[in-house]
């Protein structure tokens, strides 16, 4: 655990919800895998999708120059962020919206709560977000007595099941049809219409069963609550991108619309979207376009909710564009590209990032949303093999390794970071202090090259002696692995009698 | 100090190590993407178009502007429809070869009225050949977003050459953002179980398109 103490003088961090309790990454994983339901069903819907994904974005010929354009759109707006959130609050408001901004979860479930309440209304429907799910918006509306009903698939399943979600885009990956259907079976009537009598576990029927039990909540839903996929700056138009109608029915039924967005979710010109709208649905479902994509700007007279809401939500985003590294993360458009193609978040699956946000690009947008004072945070830059698949599949070309490899340095070294908008110094963590005894050690012998050629000739003389793993604190790293086998003789010392292997024997 | 102006100061705190860079957009963004990967000629387009939209379960039927209204009557039999919303500037003719009972897209309808009924019939603004998607943008031809939304069954007529653009960009270019646009490729679908694509959920879970010539 590392602590944080201000750097420069400045107003009190703004209040934030405890750090996660959740276990780090390696105590969690280590329980995942060895389900092996959980096991199966990653393999199985990771390795179809992989597949699908290859080749809808084969049939691009120009994908790289449209990574590149999305790269440099999310880039430059990010770096002109102020210029472009003024502007989608003038749009916005001209089109018949209100803006709102929050600095955090609590704010943001403030400001959603009331708006909520001064409907008269006690429940909402949901189209998936996961920005509300960031924020614990369903658990902070139940404390005010609203109800909100997930209307995803995936959502519900998760909702009806008391569980968590596992993965950006399909939140119920780790669940199978047979759990699925055993979910909806016991679970449906306690939220309105049960499951059909003798539901099977056909995708087709279980699909159906959702229709049906959800159908009654969005023709009488009076307030729609959704996130965005992007807000284009330029004419105040949010665009929510989906499959099953569920966006379509929240956003266009209810009378009143709440929306809320994370700041980096802005493109500047309306443009823009012909880069995402191609890159999006190819990276995400493997679709060359998904079914339903619902475009508005504000309200329209006679079509739709009459009231709009945008919430602009930082929570953390200000704080992880501060960092000159890390700030790419924030180029995320949530298409979950990198999940699929992920060996740890194959086989770790989904609830072992302890966040809304898993697998690889999980691993480098909690630890900077959340900052690393929590056990898991500091354990999720770790979490990667640094194979770099992510990189190569994502659509926005965030160079995940690249941010992994920075944050390690920030767990094991501290160092100035940003918290809650504030400047401040990391101490280094705790659980790093072999590690850092190593490196100081090594920095020390590496600079004396006496010392370098006695060490390596010692270790060479007592190599029978060595053991196949560490004492103490070097214990974990050889848990896994062997302790390499030293050579007989230092390479220095070979070079120097062969001259450089010309003579002698190898 | 408000959210607002927190949120703004901190943003422009972040960037304060960001060398000042103004150039105007247009420079800021290499756009040496194609503005459409297929090059074929307008009928090409069609059945570019014809195909990508079956391969996403629509159902594709092509007719001359003569056989549209026997074309449409027979949709809405074949499919035992009583009843069939009707957007407000819809071509009534489009509707003369049947009988089935016309339900107007009214403000004050509940969705709960909508939902009795069996079919719709629209327009559309556009649609993309290259992805197999029709786009509606709320003109009187398409009528409010719901009614394509709410009845199970969508029949969408699409005058060929036309309103066929190739491709993404291309169709961005001719819509009105400031519209309530709504892009439609296929029936209603999900993903969610395993990750395989069923279609039919909330939307409609039939979906119709007629591509009209003439």
């Amino acid at each position: 655990m590392s602590t944080t103490r201000p750097g420069t003088p400045g107003p009190p961090p703004s209040s934030r919800p405890d750090p996660p309790d959740f276990p780090a990454f390696p105590r969690a994983a280590h329980q995942a895998v060895r389900d092996r339901t959980l096991r199966g069903n990653l393999r199985h819907a990771t390795h179809t999708i992989r597949a699908k994904r290859a080749k809808a974005v084969a049939e691009v010929s120009d994908w790289a120059a449209l990574r590149e354009a999305g790269k440099q759109i999310k880039d430059h707006t990010l770096r002109h962020l102020d210029r472009y959130l003024e502007q989608v609050e003038e749009t916005v408001t001209a089109a018949g919206g209100t803006v709102h901004w929050a600095v955090d979860a609590e704010e943001a479930n403030r400001i959603v709560a009331d708006l909520v309440k001064e409907t008269g209304q006690r429940e909402v429907v949901k189209v998936k977000s996961m920005a509300t799910q960031e924020i614990g918006l369903n658990e902070a509306l139940e404390a005010e007595g609203i109800r909100a009903y997930e209307t995803d698939l995936a959502e519900l399943i998760v909702q009806l099941g008391k569980d968590r979600p596992s993965h950006i885009l399909v939140p119920a990956i780790h669940r199978n049809r047979g759990e699925i259907r055993d979910i909806f079976r016991s679970e449906m009537g306690k939220w309105g219409r049960p499951a059909p009598e003798g539901l099977t576990d056909r995708p087709a029927e279980l699909a159906e069963a959702a229709r049906l039990h959800l159908r009654e909540k969005f023709l009488r839903a009076k307030v729609g609550i959704s996130g965005a996929n992007f807000v284009v700056a330029e004419t105040g138009t949010l665009v929510v991108v989906e499959s099953e109608g569920n966006g379509r029915m929240c956003l266009t039924l209810p009378e009143t619309l709440i929306s809320v967005v994370g700041i980096e979710k802005i493109v500047p010109t309306w443009r823009d979207l012909e880069v995402f709208l191609q890159t999006l649905p190819r990276s995400s479902t493997a679709e060359r376009m998904n079914p339903y994509t619902s475009m508005w700007t504000g309200t329209t007279d006679g079509d739709g909710p009459s009231a709009f809401h945008l919430v602009l939500l930082d929570n953390g985003r200000t704080d992880t564009l501060a960092d000159e590294v890390g700030r790419q993360a924030l180029r995320c458009i949530r298409c979950s590209a990198c999940l699929n193609v992920c060996p740890v978040y194959e086989r770790a699956g989904g609830h072992a990032y302890g966040s809304v946000y898993p697998g690889p690009i999980g691993a480098i947008l909690s630890p900077q949303l959340r900052g690393t004072a929590s056990e898991i945070d500091a354990s999720l830059p770790y979490a990667s093999s640094l194979c770099g698949a992510c990189y190569e599949v994502c659509p926005v070309a965030i160079d995940i390794p690249e941010v992994l490899v920075h944050l390690r340095e920030r767990v094991a070294q501290g160092g100035p970071a940003t918290r809650g908008g504030n400047k401040v110094v990391l101490r280094p963590a705790k659980g790093h202090t072999a590690e850092r005894a190593v490196m100081r050690a090594a920095r020390w012998a590496l600079a004396r090259p006496g010392v370098l050629r006695g060490g390596q000739r010692f270790v060479s003389r007592t190599r029978r002696f060595h053991p196949r793993s560490l004492p103490g604190p070097g214990r974990a790293w050889t848990g896994t692995r062997d302790l390499p086998a030293v050579p007989a003789e230092p390479f220095r010392d070979w070079w120097q009698r062969t001259h450089g292997g010309k003579e002698g024997p190898r | 100090m408000n959210g607002k102006e927190r949120i703004l100061a901190r943003v422009r705190r972040a960037l304060a190590d960001v060398p000042r860079d103004d150039r105007p957009y247009a420079q800021a963004v290499r756009r040496d993407y194609l503005r459409q990967h297929d090059e074929r000629g307008a009928e090409d387009l069609v059945d570019l178009l014809a195909e990508n939209l079956a391969d996403y379960r629509a159902v594709v039927h092509r007719c001359g502007a003569g056989e549209l209204p026997g074309l449409i009557a027979h949709l809405l039999g074949e499919r035992g429809a009583k009843s069939v919303l009707v957007p407000p500037g819809l071509d009534e003719t489009w509707l003369a070869d049947t009988d089935v009972r016309r339900v107007a897209d009214r403000p004050e309808s509940t969705p709960h009225e909508l939902d009795r009924v069996d079919s719709v019939l629209t327009g559309c603004a556009l649609a993309v050949a290259e992805t197999g998607t029709i786009v509606l943008d709320g003109s009187p031809d398409q009528g409010r977003r719901r009614i394509s939304l709410i009845p199970d069954h969508h029949i969408c007529v699409v005058r060929v050459p036309d309103q066929v653009v190739p491709s993404v960009p291309q169709a961005l270019e001719r819509l009105v953002p400031g519209r309530p646009l709504t892009w439609i490729s296929g029936p209603s679908a999900t993903s969610d179980i395993e990750l395989d694509r069923v279609e039919g959920v909330h939307g409609p879970r039939t979906l119709e398109v007629v591509l009209m010539s003439g």
